[in-house]
Order: C-alpha cells, then sequence, then structure tokens
C-alpha cells in the first residue's frame, strides 16, 4: 500500500479480515466502497449511526428477520435476496407497504469479498424492486470458525393503509383460502442443491417480495382477511397456524393446491410432503366467500400471483383442525410437522 | 413420474370403493393386516379408509423398520456413538427412536457424538475413505428392502480393505414376523395380508406360500400406492368370499415369483441366519433376523467394539406392542396424543410416519371426537 493514498477494495480475491470489523480505516473503507455505492439513498448516506426519517401519517408495522442458509448461492436466489423479501414480506403479510429497511451483516473472518458483493448488489436490487430504502447498517466480523460465512439480519417498517384490517386471527367460517402460485419450489431448489440431486430442469427458488401483488389485492378486496407467506414450515404449518389463531377449521383440496410437476417428482424422491417445504415467494389469503373471484382474479392478473387458485375454505371446528380432501378423493388431516422434515427410507 | 399419478387416479379410486363395496358380504366383516409401513403410510396419507366400506377394517403391521428395533438395540446405537469415538452412520429415521430413558441418537448427536444421517450405505463407505484415521460404523436396520445394499457394501469394504468401516447388523426378515403374529393359528383375528411391495420385489412371491398353506391366510402383494392398496383389498375380499386362499401378486410390475436371484445369493453369501432376534412389540421372534457371516467377521460392529448399556427400559405404558399384533388401535393407549405425540415419540410407532400411531395421529386423529389436547 503507498503512504498516502489508500488502495481500492480487491474484490475479486479480497477477504474479509479482523480489520474490517475492528471501527479502523478498513471497516470504514468497506462500508464506503461495498454497501454505500449499493444501497445507495438520501437517508443511509447521512452516514450516521441512525437513520432520519420523515414520521409517517396511520399505523405502522415492523418486523426484523435473520438469515442463514445454505448454500448462499442458489438457483434463483442467494441469501442477500433472501434477507429483503423476508422481511419486505413479513411487512406485506401485515398488510403494509414496506418503506425502510435496515441491514445487519455478521461475516466471517476469510469470507470472500467477491461473494460479499455480489450479496450485497443483490439486496440493493431486490430493495429497489420492493421499493424499500435500506436506510441502515451495521457490520461485524467473527474470527474464522465461528460463523458460517454470513449471516444477515434486516428489520423493516411499513405503513398500513386506512381500512385495512389484516390478521391471523380473523379467519372466519365461510371463508375462503387461496394461494398466490405452487408450493414448495423454494425448499426443493435448496434441497437438491444440497444433496446434488438434478431433475431434469433446474428447479428455482421462487424467492420474491410480495409487497407489490399485496398492494395489488388490497386494492381490489380490502375486506381481505388474512394474509400469510408460508415459508418455514410450508403450507402445512401456516394454515396450521391460521387455524389456532382464529378458532376455525381449515378444509384443503389436495387436487387445486398448484405444485410444479419437478417439483413433485423431487418430493416423491426425497420422500417429503410438499406441503411441509419452504416457500419464499408466495402469500396465503383468506377472505369471504363473496370476494373470493375478485381477490383471485386480482392475484391472477399480478405477474406474481400469475398461478394463484383457490385452494380451501374455512371450516366450524372446536378443535381447529386443518383437513385435506386427498387428491384420491378420501380424507386427511394436514398436522403441524413434527421435528424437520427427514427423507424417509424404505 | 407420470406413471405415480395413474395410481393415485380420483375417478379409478371411486371404481374401485365401488367393487369393493358390492363385493362385501352383508353382515360379515373382513379384518386385513397390512405390513408394510409403507403402505400404512399410503393408506393414511391419502385417505383410503375413507374410500373402504365399515365392514373393511385395515390393521397396521409391523413392517416399519425403526418401529419393531428395541430398545436396546438403540441404547447400543447410542453407546457406540458415545463410547466409542466413532463416525455413527445411520438413515434419519432411526435419529428420534426413543431409547431407554428417553435418550436417542439425535440427543446424542446435541451431546457432542458424531452422529451422520445419511440416504445410503455408500455414503457411510465415502465417509470411511476420507476419515481413514477414524472408525465409521453403519447401523443398518431394515427388512430385505435395505438389507442387499448392506451386503454390498461389506463386500466393497472387503474389496477395498477398508479397515476402518464396520457394520452393525439389524436387518430383519418379513415372513418370521407374519409367522410370530399368526402365532399358533388359533384365533388370530385376521382375515389375511396385503402383501409388502419393495420387499417383494427382492424376495418375491414364494416366500409367502406357507401363509396360504399353513394358515390359511389369503396374502396380495400390493405396490405403495393407494390405488395398489385399495386393489389388494378387492381382491382379498374375494378370496375370503370364496373361502380361497392364496398368493395373488398385485405387483406384478415389479414383483416376480423367484424374486431378485442376485440379491438373495448376496444376502445368502454376506448373511446368516439369527437363531433368534427382539422385536419391540413381538419379542423374541426365532430366525428373524440376520448377522454378519463369517467369512465377514472383520467388519462385523458387533465384534469389533464392545458397549457397555444398562438394562433395557421399555415405556410401560406403551402399547406399540399390541398394536404391532393388531390387537388394540393407537387410541387404545391412555397416552396417545397425550403425552406421546411425533413431537415427543415415547414409543417407537409414534416416531416414523410409517408408524400406525404416528400415521393415525398425522393423518386420521379428526375422525375421532376427542378432544384436542392442548
Ligand atoms: S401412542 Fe405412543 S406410547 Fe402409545 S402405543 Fe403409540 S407409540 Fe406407544
Amino acid at each position: 500500500m503507498s503512504r498516502t493514498g489508500r488502495r481500492a477494495l480487491d474484490l475479486s480475491r479480497g477477504q474479509i479480515d479482523m480489520s474490517h470489523g475492528a471501527g479502523g480505516r478498513a471497516m470504514a473503507q468497506l462500508i464506503e466502497e461495498l454497501f454505500f455505492g449499493a444501497f445507495d439513498n438520501p437517508a443511509l448516506n447521512r452516514e450516521h449511526d441512525a437513520a432520519l426519517l420523515a414520521r409517517p401519517e396511520g399505523r405502522i408495522v415492523m418486523s426484523t428477520d435473520s438469515f442463514v442458509v445454505s448454500p448462499l448461492f442458489f438457483p434463483g436466489g442467494d441469501i442477500g435476496k433472501l434477507a429483503v423479501c423476508g422481511t419486505v414480506n413479513d411487512l406485506a403479510m401485515g398488510g403494509g407497504v414496506p418503506k425502510y429497511l435496515t441491514a445487519g451483516f455478521i461475516l466471517e473472518e476469510g469470507f470472500p469479498l467477491a461473494d460479499l458483493q455480489r450479496i450485497v448488489e443483490s439486496m440493493a436490487k431486490t430493495a429497489q424492486e420492493a421499493g424499500v430504502a435500506i436506510v441502515s447498517g451495521d457490520t461485524k466480523v467473527v474470527e474464522k470458525g465461528h460463523g458460517d460465512g454470513i449471516y444477515i439480519n434486516t428489520a423493516g417498517v411499513g405503513l398500513v393503509p386506512e381500512g385495512i384490517e389484516i390478521g391471523g386471527e380473523r379467519a372466519r367460517p365461510g371463508d375462503v383460502v387461496l394461494i398466490s402460485g405452487p408450493v414448495g419450489d423454494h425448499g426443493v431448489a435448496i434441497m437438491s442443491k444440497r444433496e446434488n440431486l438434478s431433475f431434469g430442469s433446474e428447479i428455482e427458488s421462487d424467492c420474491q417480495p410480495l409487497a407489490d401483488l399485496v398492494a395489488a389485492m388490497l386494492a381490489a378486496v380490502p375486506e381481505t382477511r388474512v394474509l400469510r407467506d408460508p415459508t418455514r414450515g410450508g403450507l402445512g404449518a401456516t394454515m396450521n397456524e391460521i387455524a389456532q389463531q382464529s378458532g376455525v377449521g381449515i378444509e384443503l383440496d389436495e387436487a387445486a393446491i398448484p405444485l410444479r410437476r419437478e417439483v413433485k417428482s423431487a418430493c416423491e424422491l426425497l420422500g417429503l410432503d410438499p406441503l411441509y417445504v419452504a416457500n419464499e415467494g408466495k402469500l396465503i389469503a383468506i377472505c369471504p366467500e363473496d370476494k373470493a373471484a375478485a381477490l383471485l382474479s386480482a392475484m391472477q392478473a399480478h405477474p406474481r400471483g400469475r398461478d394463484a387458485a383457490a385452494i380451501g375454505r374455512v371450516l366450524e371446528d372446536d378443535r381447529r383442525f386443518v383437513r385435506m380432501v386427498t387428491g384420491l378423493g378420501g380424507t386427511r388431516m394436514v398436522d403441524w410437522m413434527a421435528g424437520e422434515q427427514l427423507p424417509r427410507i424404505c | 413420474m407420470k406413471y405415480i399419478e395413474e395410481f393415485r387416479d380420483p375417478a379409478l379410486a371411486k371404481t374401485l370403493a365401488r367393487a369393493i363395496a358390492a363385493e362385501v358380504a352383508p353382515g360379515r366383516s373382513y379384518r386385513f393386516m397390512e405390513f408394510c409401513g409403507g403402505h400404512t403410510h399410503a393408506i393414511a396419507r391419502y385417505g383410503v379408509e375413507d374410500l373402504l366400506p365399515p365392514a373393511v377394517e385395515m390393521i397396521h403391521g409391523p413392517g416399519c423398520p425403526v418401529c419393531v428395533l428395541p430398545v436396546g438395540r438403540v441404547d447400543v446405537a447410542v453407546a457406540l456413538a458415545t463410547q466409542h469415538d466413532v463416525i455413527l452412520c445411520t438413515y434419519a429415521d432411526l435419529m428420534r427412536v426413543p431409547g431407554s430413558k428417553f435418550d436417542s441418537l439425535m440427543k446424542a448427536k446435541a451431546r457432542g457424538a458424531d452422529i451422520r444421517m445419511i440416504y445410503s450405505v455408500m455414503d457411510a463407505l465415502r465417509i470411511a475413505e476420507e476419515n481413514p484415521g477414524r472408525q465409521v460404523v453403519f447401523f443398518a436396520i431394515g427388512f430385505e428392502t435395505t438389507t442387499p445394499p448392506t451386503a454390498l457394501a461389506l463386500k466393497q469394504a472387503t474389496a477395498k480393505g477398508l479397515r476402518n468401516f464396520s457394520v452393525h447388523c439389524n436387518h430383519v426378515l418379513t415372513p418370521a414376523a407374519m409367522r410370530a403374529i399368526l402365532g399358533d393359528g388359533e384365533k388370530v383375528p385376521l382375515d389375511g395380508f396385503v402383501g409388502p411391495a419393495h420387499v417383494s420385489t427382492v424376495i418375491g412371491t414364494q416366500p409367502y406360500e406357507e401363509f396360504t398353506r399353513d394358515y390359511a391366510k389369503p396374502v396380495v402383494i400390493a405396490g405403495f400406492e393407494p390405488l395398489d392398496v385399495m386393489q389388494a383389498v378387492l381382491q382379498l375380499v374375494r378370496q375370503v368370499n370364496d373361502g380361497r386362499a392364496e398368493v395373488e401378486n398385485e405387483y406384478s410390475r415389479a414383483v416376480t415369483p423367484e424374486g431378485n436371484t442376485r440379491a438373495i445369493a448376496l444376502m445368502d453369501e454376506v448373511f446368516d441366519l439369527r437363531d433368534s432376534f427382539e422385536w419391540r412389540g413381538l419379542g423374541e421372534v426365532p430366525h428373524s433376523a440376520l448377522k454378519i457371516a463369517d467369512a465377514y467377521a472383520d467388519f462385523d460392529a458387533e465384534k469389533r467394539f464392545s458397549v457397555k448399556t444398562e438394562p433395557a427400559r421399555e415405556n410401560k405404558a406403551c402399547e406399540c406392542g399390541a398394536i404391532l399384533r393388531g390387537e388394540k388401535t393407537p387410541e387404545d393407549c391412555g397416552i396417545f396424543g397425550d403425552p406421546c405425540t411425533p413431537e415427543n415419540p415415547l414409543g417407537a410407532c409414534m416416531v416414523s410416519s410409517e408408524g400406525a400411531c404416528a400415521a393415525h395421529w398425522t393423518y386420521g386423529r379428526f375422525r375421532e371426537k376427542k378432544a384436542v389436547p392442548a
């Protein structure tokens, strides 16, 4: 390094070292060159630890989530995209229009700067797509062996429009359950990458921000009662959460649940039930029966909800059971899943 | 995978359901055991019971590899992983099976034991090759389906001189268990068997002849798809009505009378019959399991490692035994659902999704008007 100037970050071969978290020049350089460049917006560029924001009118929603995923890059996304979508979607499922995000990074010593750059750029692109600004951030570096390359936490704030009341406790008997597209893509994309399985065509994660879809849905049917993204635990867990919170039963129609052929085959092979496989870009909506047609067509008219379908209805049931009419014509429970889904042996 | 849908077609299911209902003789009941956990799972998962007339009752048999592994053997697996510094490889199903004092491989792993969940025994061989400084033990469980791959792995280990690899053999045999269920043939409340799918691809249909001959029980071998099961039920009802007891093969797309002769020869070469083996639920069953033959004794983990375990303690309240014998149903167990659930399995039948209790809890319990435990 020259005595006066400083060398630009070596983004092709450089690695994270302890100095990048030490609060000195290396850290300042990392933040400036890598993060500010990508997350460019007025609030962030004040270079203060706290972002200064105008006070909004009305109700706000707030959420936080931490992201740990292996592999960090997978077909259809990466940990950065996931970190933005995760919080954006949580805000949207509260009926909010996402506005601001913060991002916290825990980096492991030795993590390639090139990977960090890819992740940060992916976050910036996704944030732009979702219409949110990343207004404050933080990085910490941990010693080699104390992290999995990178962990990301995002927190966010959104504004809830007047007249919108969304909540997991609001489903009523007679309501209709809708889903925005096929289930299981994300989980199967990750698992097939991990297990090195291939199923003809590559299965891509559905990871995407859903705020614009939600806005279109709520504009068409403000009476929408429940919105939920079926992430970890899949459709099965989400349905059970809603049944529990609303004190109702739910009956799904297996034949109506959209499911890609490749995902189905992969699940057969791995012995998994696609109902419990994670999604990162789908939502469940519950609305009164007389609004269901309008909501469904609003969803199908949006590019992120093109394959939306009505998949079930809400029932009166004190036991709060979720059940499903199977493709065969019988009925079975869709229970909470026990532990992790593990492939069967025979 | 288009072919799979054909075996789950709702229109065909309705046709079969009508045919079964039409064949059922008024005033008589039919109790059939599906031996295999794979069938138990298919029946529960697709709601097949809803498509069968009330006169037909399905009894869930012991064909779930982890369900029948006795507590003592689970304890041995835990001990192997914790007392010797080995890498213990096993199928994921086994991880949560409770041993004595509610211990399990999952808990041992959390305590720091090196336990790897694998999909195939070949993964265990690979792990052994990658870790020449460590002892790698494959804890082998399962019926005749998983036995040939274990045999193959033992042969490969021998050929490669893979000294750090060994197998702890717990492979069991289907016909012996069926014999144990039928006992002395008196007063067994069973009218016939839905015979195993994958197991039969290996052993063929011939081994089931003894049940038709000596016990007068019809056996219909069926695939694991829900329509296979319904077709088998129809054939069983017809046999019962006709007073016949024959081995019929619904799964002829994969099963032949003589089975997979190469796999059978391989098993004969690598394994010997044990005089007796303990089954959870069935107790000691003569000639019901395999041990590693002397020629491969160098790779026998039972010989290589001595483990100390305390006398095994089975949960006294657990009715798995009676359920596996078809004498009780999961609802008859006093702790079914409270506190025994798949999250907190207190007996083996609650662990695997192929176990009778887990299948009923997960898929079928809405049928009962029981209060949900909080
Ligand atoms: S409910 Fe649990 S304890 Fe009872 S028989 Fe089933 S597995 Fe055993």
